[in-house]
């Protein structure tokens, strides 16, 4: 059986970050009528990042920032076993008119950033909408959508499992490839 | 991995059918609405290809509004169906009746029925998910969530806290459901009436009982105060409204009179004047209303969580 590989190590990660924010600085600037919303679960902990860097490298700004919950959007209820559990949204903005970036971990399928679409709709009608991921898995797209800002582009077979560790929760930043799904 | 959540069981029929892990998880998933429920937009997709019948073989204003705004929010198609105007009325019985509905395809059912056991009855003869929306003087599980999880907003963790109910316990499915509920949860629960409507060996369900409606307030942290069901009575149980009113009914005076702050509910509707007064129903100590928006809430949560048993 083919061994895991790490494909991007705690310095790549942490460099990688900061390309990510300098592209939204250079694309955003002040920030002005702009706001950063990641996606529950995992895509929380990359705007997390995201926003604590961005912050770090310029104090002055100063966006909205939101978390939204894609479970009651997905497409696949009621073709699995069971319902998922939800998790928190916490939005106390809406996005009329204004200019999103929507975060996640992996893009893989995209029917995630298609369910985050609808939600936000239910917050407004945004001015435009960007996608940053931290993992672009390019091969694997079920539907139509493509992200403005990516970490890494990885081209995997559908079997193969990306999974993106955290030092807060896993000890150290890192991604790492597996050949078949972790249980 | 996001967790998954589901119930025990494919259908809602009484909180005595459902466990402590269910009643947990219904509250989770009805946070998560309550806060659907706060958005812009009201609604998501969730159910947009299921079909919920609502039977109504009793009058209702409330839950069957609030189950029809849970279902509508969750994007579920919705039809309605009342006794009064349907073929019941020229002899029809009820399981043929909700096989006919069944057969448009409908995937869930829910009843309300003035026969207690009658969706216990149903759910032994049909496929579909069915959710108990009262069974006559039996059980009304949702209203028994409903409130608990609006005890809960209000005072924090309900294991330990003293809830009393007050009022017509005999003909009340709101109380046996509460009382179910309530014990599942961990709480102190009370009942208060006069002798004549409240069932005989009641403390075998593991509540004290209150003749004084002083000395119950008294005891609570929380009163949860029933109607006077007087079309479900037979025969003369209390001399008069008057009466009860006088003995039994909760005003202002009262509550002030005891040395600490307690919180008001009522399932509705309320008759003001019997069994609260105008000026306690309306008091910051009520969350009647609380209780009425929790209510959409929580419903979408058990029509979420049972829809996800119904087959494609």
């Amino acid at each position: 059986m083919a061994k895991s590989r790490i494909i991007l190590d705690n310095l790549q990660f942490k460099l990688t970050i900061e390309r990510l924010c300098h592209q939204l600085i250079e694309e955003y600037q002040d920030f002005e009528d702009t706001c950063i919303i990641g996606i529950q679960e995992r895509g929380v902990q990359l705007s997390d990042r995201i926003v604590k860097q961005l912050v770090e490298i310029n104090p002055k700004l100063s966006f909205p920032y939101g978390k939204i919950d894609i479970t009651f959007y997905r497409d696949d209820y009621r073709r699995r076993e069971s319902p998922l559990m939800a998790s928190n949204t916490e939005m106390d903005f809406n996005v009329e008119d204004k200019e999103v970036v929507l975060i996640d971990d992996v893009l893989y399928s995209g029917r995630t950033i298609q369910a985050g679409l609808i939600a936000l709709g239910h917050y407004g009608r945004p001015k435009r909408v960007e996608l940053l991921n931290l993992v672009d898995r390019r091969f694997n797209r079920h539907l139509p959508i493509q992200p403005n800002y990516t970490g890494i582009t990885i081209d995997a077979i559908d079997e193969a499992y990306v999974k993106v560790e955290w030092e807060e929760q896993d000890g150290k930043d890192q991604i790492i490839l597996f050949p078949t799904k972790q249980s | 991995m996001a967790i998954v959540s589901s119930l025990s069981t494919k259908h809602l029929l009484g909180i005595k059918y459902i466990t402590t892990e269910d009643i947990e998880t219904i509250f989770q998933t009805a946070n998560n609405f309550k806060e659907v429920l706060n958005r812009p937009v009201k609604k998501v997709p969730s159910l947009r290809d299921v079909t919920i019948a609502n039977l109504f073989f009793e009058n209702s204003t409330r839950t069957k509004m609030s189950f029809e705004l849970a279902e509508k929010r969750l994007s579920a198609d919705v039809i309605n169906f009342s006794a009064s105007s349907s073929s019941v009325k020229k002899g029809e019985t009820l399981l043929d009746t909700v096989n006919n509905i069944l057969s448009m395809k409908v995937d869930m059912i829910v009843m309300r029925h003035p026969a207690p056991g009658s969706a216990y009855y149903l759910s032994e003869h049909i496929d579909a998910s069915i959710i108990n929306a009262g069974d006559g003087t039996h059980e009304h599980p949702t209203q028994a969530l409903l409130d608990a999880y609006s005890i809960q907003e209000k005072v924090g963790n309900i294991k330990g806290k003293k809830i009393v109910i007050v009022g017509d316990i005999k003909h009340s499915r709101v109380a046996l459901s509460n009382i179910m509920c309530l014990n599942k949860l961990g709480a102190k629960v009370a009942v208060c009436g006069p002798p004549t409507l409240i069932p005989k060996n009641i403390e075998t369900l593991g509540v004290k009982v209150f003749y004084q409606v002083k000395e119950a307030l008294e005891w609570c942290d929380v009163a949860n105060v029933l109607r006077i069901q007087l079309e479900r009575q037979d025969i003369k149980y209390i001399p008069s409204l008057r009466e009860y009113a006088r003995y039994f009914g909760i005003n202002k005076q009262l509550l002030e009179s005891l040395s600490k702050k307690i919180v008001i509910m009522h399932p509705g509707p309320i008759n003001r004047g019997v069994e609260l007064s105008s000026d306690v129903a309306d008091s910051d100590q009520s969350i009647i209303l609380e209780q009425v928006e929790n209510g959409v809430a929580v419903r979408m949560a058990i029509l979420y969580l049972l829809a996800g048993n119904v087959s494609n």
